[in-house]
């Protein structure tokens, strides 16, 4: 039996791996480890890794999107990776679509997501003469 | 006559019965194509053998335990010559012809023919049936993988993949389409994939459900789709039924599908002309 | 050839052994990797339901066969309360994402064949099963 789910500090990103049955209290644990490290390191993004899942039910289901909820609050972006395509394709026949968590094949394109989706704090630039005429434009 | 004096006259005449039986299937001519004369004598005596066995102990109610092995070899033998490709009454013979052998030791004894006769048709009767759910399990196998080749996906780009859907799009379908489709997605590492539905006759609310299910399983292995292909009477169709596409972007052509991909990839072609 | 094992289903711990149990047996009866994970899903949610909102009961899993093809049988029988009202229950609890509505719909959608028995007062029992 896991204690609990380690969380890996990665910069300014919050890492974990799911690689076991998750229950009840591992789960509530895992939430509650989770939310108070993001606030602790003022995390703005996590990846949640569950390539090792064989099974996601809908409490998996429930606990990730409970997870996305509260990190949003907390201003951080949630992606989860890895997911395998018997899961994916057992996930869609349940009827659960996990919108609203973005999703990515595996660590390295999650990674590559957090990056162009995190903003950074205002930083303060100066503006040089350049600058100060160019038009603003709709960002990404 | 009891089938416990039928049994005692089979087993005093094993050998004479099985020596008949084997001339008479070879005067009948056996598939030398497809199987030769040893194995035809093995199988024979494997089956007199457990035959005499078990109406020796099981009586003439083919539900008994003992005939277990008789109609496992029976099962295994039909499903076989099912697949080798020997004809239904071929395999029927094999144990039909059984009768003649038997009738004339019968007739000598002055023993009635009915009992022996039902027995052995209802051997026959077991290996047709086990013959033809031989074949049944054939058609299954050839109408799964006529599915599975009529479900290509194909990359065409670094990042890109097509799903070209040719038919109709049931639920069955629908299941080889996902699985090829994510395994693809695995496998080359994806981020776009095109669905194109140029080839699908109708779109109805079934259909328009199994396509919202492969690009929402797309999705959650971190992959867009576009759809493509959609005839003004499709998408008439769709705005109709008020099927919800959500986010999901749609072009009329692969043509325009697969430009969109590469502008979202970042990708730019140049031409190789000098100016 | 019928093999018949019997699972209880008293605490969360059980549900991870019956998932364990549910994909052996579909693994010997050779289903596909994407009908092991639907069925193991499928018992995983109707035996959660019957944990929390039946209290708990018992399982039977049993290896048998069906239309000429190996099968896995699962049967999840709790003593609760039984659903009051099963046609609401079915429902697709699609996007309230939760309860006893996903659950069962879901359930039925990932399996070959359901059927669910319940009366108020009477427990609930379903049965499950995956042959393709």
């Amino acid at each position: 039996m896991v204690d609990k789910i380690p969380i890996l500090k990665m910069g300014r990103y919050l890492l974990l791996s799911i690689q076991v049955d998750m229950h009840d209290q591992l789960a509530m644990d895992l939430q509650e480890d989770l939310t108070e490290q993001i606030v602790r390191h003022s995390a703005k993004g996590v990846l949640i890794d569950i390539s090792s899942l064989e099974i996601v039910d809908s409490f998996i289901g429930r606990m990730l999107s409970h997870i996305a909820n509260v990190s949003r609050i907390l201003d951080a972006k949630v992606i989860v990776v890895g997911m395998q395509p018997a899961v994916a394709i057992t996930l869609v026949e349940l009827g659960l679509s996990l919108s609203g968590i973005a999703t990515a094949l595996n660590v390295e394109k999650g990674m590559r997501w957090l990056e162009k989706n995190v903003n950074d704090d205002l930083v303060a630039e100066v503006e040089s003469d350049e600058d100060r005429d160019t038009p603003a434009e709709t960002g990404n | 006559m009891t089938v416990a004096a039928l049994a005692d006259i089979f087993k005093q005449n094993e050998s004479a019965i099985l020596e008949q039986w084997i001339e008479i299937q070879r005067q009948a001519g056996i598939r030398s194509d497809l199987i030769d004369d040893r194995t035809m004598v093995d199988n024979s005596r494997d089956l007199l053998k457990a035959f005499i066995r078990a109406v020796t102990e099981s009586g003439d109610d083919l539900n008994q335990p003992g005939w277990a092995p008789v109609k496992s070899l029976l099962e295994r033998l039909s499903q076989a010559q099912s697949r080798q490709g020997f004809t239904p009454t071929e395999t029927a013979t094999f144990i039909l012809s059984l009768k003649e052998p038997v009738f004339a030791l019968l007739r000598e004894a002055n023993g009635e023919l009915i009992t022996a006769s039902q027995l052995i048709d209802k051997l026959g009767l077991y290996s047709m049936e086990r013959f033809l759910a031989g074949r049944e399990v054939v058609i299954r196998e050839q109408q799964e993988s006529m599915l599975e080749l009529s479900t290509p996906v194909v990359q065409l780009w670094k990042g890109v993949l097509a799903v070209p859907l040719i038919g109709s799009l049931d639920s069955n379908r629908t299941q080889v389409v996902m699985e090829a489709l994510l395994q693809k997605i695995v496998e080359t590492e994806s981020d776009i994939a095109i669905i194109d539905i140029t080839g699908v006759p109708t779109v109805d609310t079934m259909v328009a459900q199994h396509l919202l299910k492969t690009i929402t399983a797309a999705k959650l292995m971190g992959a867009r789709c576009i759809i493509s292909g959609i005839r003004p009477q499709i998408a008439a169709t769709i705005v109709h039924l008020g099927v919800e596409l959500g986010d999901v972007v749609t072009k009329a052509s692969l043509s325009d599908a697969f430009q969109l991909a590469l502008k979202e990839l970042n990708v730019r072609l140049v031409s190789a002309n000098p100016r | 050839m019928t093999k018949t094992e019997t699972l209880p289903l008293k605490q969360e711990t059980d549900i991870v052994i019956i998932r364990q149990r549910v994909r052996k047996a579909a693994e010997e009866a050779r289903l596909g990797l994407v009908s092991q994970t639907k069925i193991v899903t499928a018992a995983s949610e109707i035996a959660r339901n019957a944990l929390i909102y039946g209290g708990g009961g018992e399982c039977q899993l049993e290896r048998t066969q069906r239309d000429g093809r190996a099968a896995v049988r699962l049967v999840v029988a709790d003593q609760g309360q039984g659903i009051a009202d099963l046609d609401q229950a079915m429902v697709d609890g699609y996007t309230s994402g939760g309860g006893l509505g996903l659950g069962l719909s879901g359930a039925r959608r990932l399996v070959d064949h359901f059927s669910i028995q319940t009366a108020p007062g009477e427990g609930t029992t379903v049965e499950l099963w995956k042959w393709k």
